[in-house]
């Protein structure tokens, strides 16, 4: 069975005059990595919190269909349950970090889990290797950049060794450099056979790693599909989502009858395609 | 205009976030300000309207010594929006928040409520007067936050990170109401990462680092050197990686900032050419 798998799956905030997902389908299986886009308040987050169960458990609201995690279904564990499952990291990484320095910060999620202190120390160890942040081991939290604590809070995620790392738009409040990092990482744990939902607007950042685009207005799912495939659809302009300057540029010149090879999604292969073009 | 002089602030004496700022921005600019996370931007910005007080340095705001003026004077001149909306908003309905400002500067109950309208739909909010901001997602948080400052249309506009969390369409109406308030002769400045809203928007851009600015000066320079881009952690926007990579073969390609005409234009005479 998916790793995740939403059936007919509806939710309602409490308080809330519509729906915040609507009829979701959608299967995820071991290894993909997944970019959630859509326009803002098309339920994305929401999404996402159902993957480990915070919607509906800590979020509550009106829920119909089921969200199986692991073939367990989301309404009969706790988050706790789930949290070793599927990670997730936010968008603001200050709602995240909650202990005085980076080793504790990483300790922190699977001591609370009774994984034995010896593994603790290994995981700990493992992820600050991996993620590059021995020069910040001993330091607190608020005298970290966005990108470091952002790179912490992912490494505290990561330490609940979990089949699925859901990241809800990570790189937003990151200058350029520190959110290319954060997406590196995101694309070698996914290599190294990690699971990856990643919520983003940027898709000229993120489309070309992606294995799988799902394109969601308005609490539905609009469109699944490989990058390529999703981007290079008019629906993306038609609900108003940025596709990538390449991907516009390739639309443009098909438009004109002029056609690349393929379909580009960042600017050295839409480069190399001009080239392939002329020769 | 907003000048300032060899501005310093540390924060408890500890972090130093400011390393001797000066600036000048005058009446009617719409400038950027980039940087590295922790560079210093959003202290820079919070010198603009008095939340933060230069530890050495000064501050002019229209002339007039900062030291002088209170916040509440400052406030009225300069409009700050900040990065998170959760540290702005605070009322039960989106019109009460916006709403708010407006009365804080003497407007009547109708002219709040016709600018709220008015600014409501501008970005996009239709429908979301009676709501409560808290009950929307990241996004419209946001704009709801941003919709509050630009309702009182102050003669300068300091947003940090409006683009965070905003669609492309968003970010479109967004830049087109900047716009219009910087040709009516309002100030604009932003504090942002996203390089393409840059080149699009803004003639001018200062680039920030480690509390000082590394290079202040029209956007296409700036954004273009690649030392400054290294400092301040910049990465080129697709288009100019995609004219940086054709300029190897093609000699013609020029190396400034690439817009997305601008590759169409040389990609449809080097492919019809072909």
């Amino acid at each position: 069975m998916a790793l995740v798998k939403f059936d007919d799956f509806s939710y309602k905030y409490y308080g809330a005059d519509s729906l915040a997902l609507k009829k979701i389908n959608l299967t995820i299986d071991n290894g993909e990595y997944v970019v959630i886009t859509g326009p803002s308040g098309c339920g994305k987050t929401t999404l996402c919190r159902a993957i480990n169960g915070l919607v509906p458990r800590f979020h509550r609201g009106y829920i119909a269909g089921h969200v199986y995690v692991d073939e367990k279904d989301t309404r009969e564990h706790e988050v706790a349950h789930f949290a070793a499952i599927a990670g997730l990291v936010f968008q603001n990484p200050e709602n995240q970090l909650v202990t005085l320095n980076v080793e504790k910060e990483i300790a922190f999620g699977p001591e609370n889990l009774g994984v034995n202190p010896v593994e603790v120390r290994r995981r700990v160890e493992e992820i600050i290797d991996l993620l590059d942040l021995e020069h910040l081991r001993d330091k607190h939290p608020h005298e970290m950049s966005g990108g470091e604590q952002q790179r912490v809070a992912m490494a505290a995620t990561l330490a609940l060794n979990p089949q699925i790392l859901v990241a809800d738009e990570p790189t937003s409040n990151l200058d350029p450099k520190s959110a290319e990092k954060i997406l590196e990482i995101i694309s070698t744990l996914n290599k190294r056979g990690m699971t990856v939902v990643l919520v983003e607007h940027r898709l000229d950042l993120v489309a070309k790693e992606a294995t799988r685009v799902v394109l969601m207005d308005r609490g539905r799912i609009v469109a699944d599909g490989t990058p390529t495939e999703v981007l290079v659809a008019d629906i993306c302009q038609d609900i108003g989502v940025g596709i990538p300057k390449a991907t516009e540029i390739y639309k443009r010149l098909n438009a004109k009858g002029l056609r690349l090879g393929s379909v580009p999604l960042t600017g050295e292969e839409l480069a190399l395609l001009i080239q392939e073009g002329t020769v | 205009m907003i000048i300032l002089e060899d501005v310093e602030y540390s924060y408890d004496g500890i972090y130093t976030a400011l390393r001797g700022v000066t600036l000048q921005v005058d009446r009617g600019e719409s400038v950027a300000i980039m940087g590295t996370n922790g560079a210093g931007k959003t202290t820079l910005i919070k010198h603009f309207n008095g939340l933060l007080r230069p530890q050495a340095g000064n501050v002019f705001l229209e002339g007039k010594d900062t030291s002088q003026m209170s916040v509440a004077e400052m406030a009225k001149i300069v409009g700050l929006v900040f990065q998170n909306p959760d540290h702005q908003l605070f009322l039960e309905s989106c019109k009460k928040e916006i709403a708010f400002g407006l009365k804080n500067l003497g407007f009547t109950q109708e002219e709040a409520e016709e600018r709220c309208d008015q600014t409501l739909s501008r970005l996009g909010l239709e429908g979301f007067a009676e709501r409560s901001p808290f009950a929307l997602s990241g996004g419209e948080r946001k704009r709801v936050a941003l919709a509050s400052v630009l309702a009182t249309e102050p003669d300068v506009l300091a947003l940090d990170e409006p683009t965070i969390g905003q669609d492309a369409r968003q970010k479109e109406s967004l830049a087109r109401m900047l716009m219009e308030m910087n040709k009516k002769g309002r100030t604009v400045i932003v504090v942002t990462h996203d390089i393409e809203f840059v080149i699009e928007h803004f003639p001018r851009t200062i680039a920030m680092s480690d509390g000082q600015i590394v290079a202040d000066g029209d956007t296409s320079s700036v954004l273009t050197h690649e030392e400054v881009l290294e400092r301040c952690s910049l990465t080129l926007p697709q288009m100019t990686q995609a004219a940086k990579a054709l300029r190897h073969r093609f000699d013609n390609v020029s190396d400034r900032l690439a817009s997305l005409s601008d590759i169409e234009s040389i990609a449809t005479t080097l492919l019809e050419g072909a």
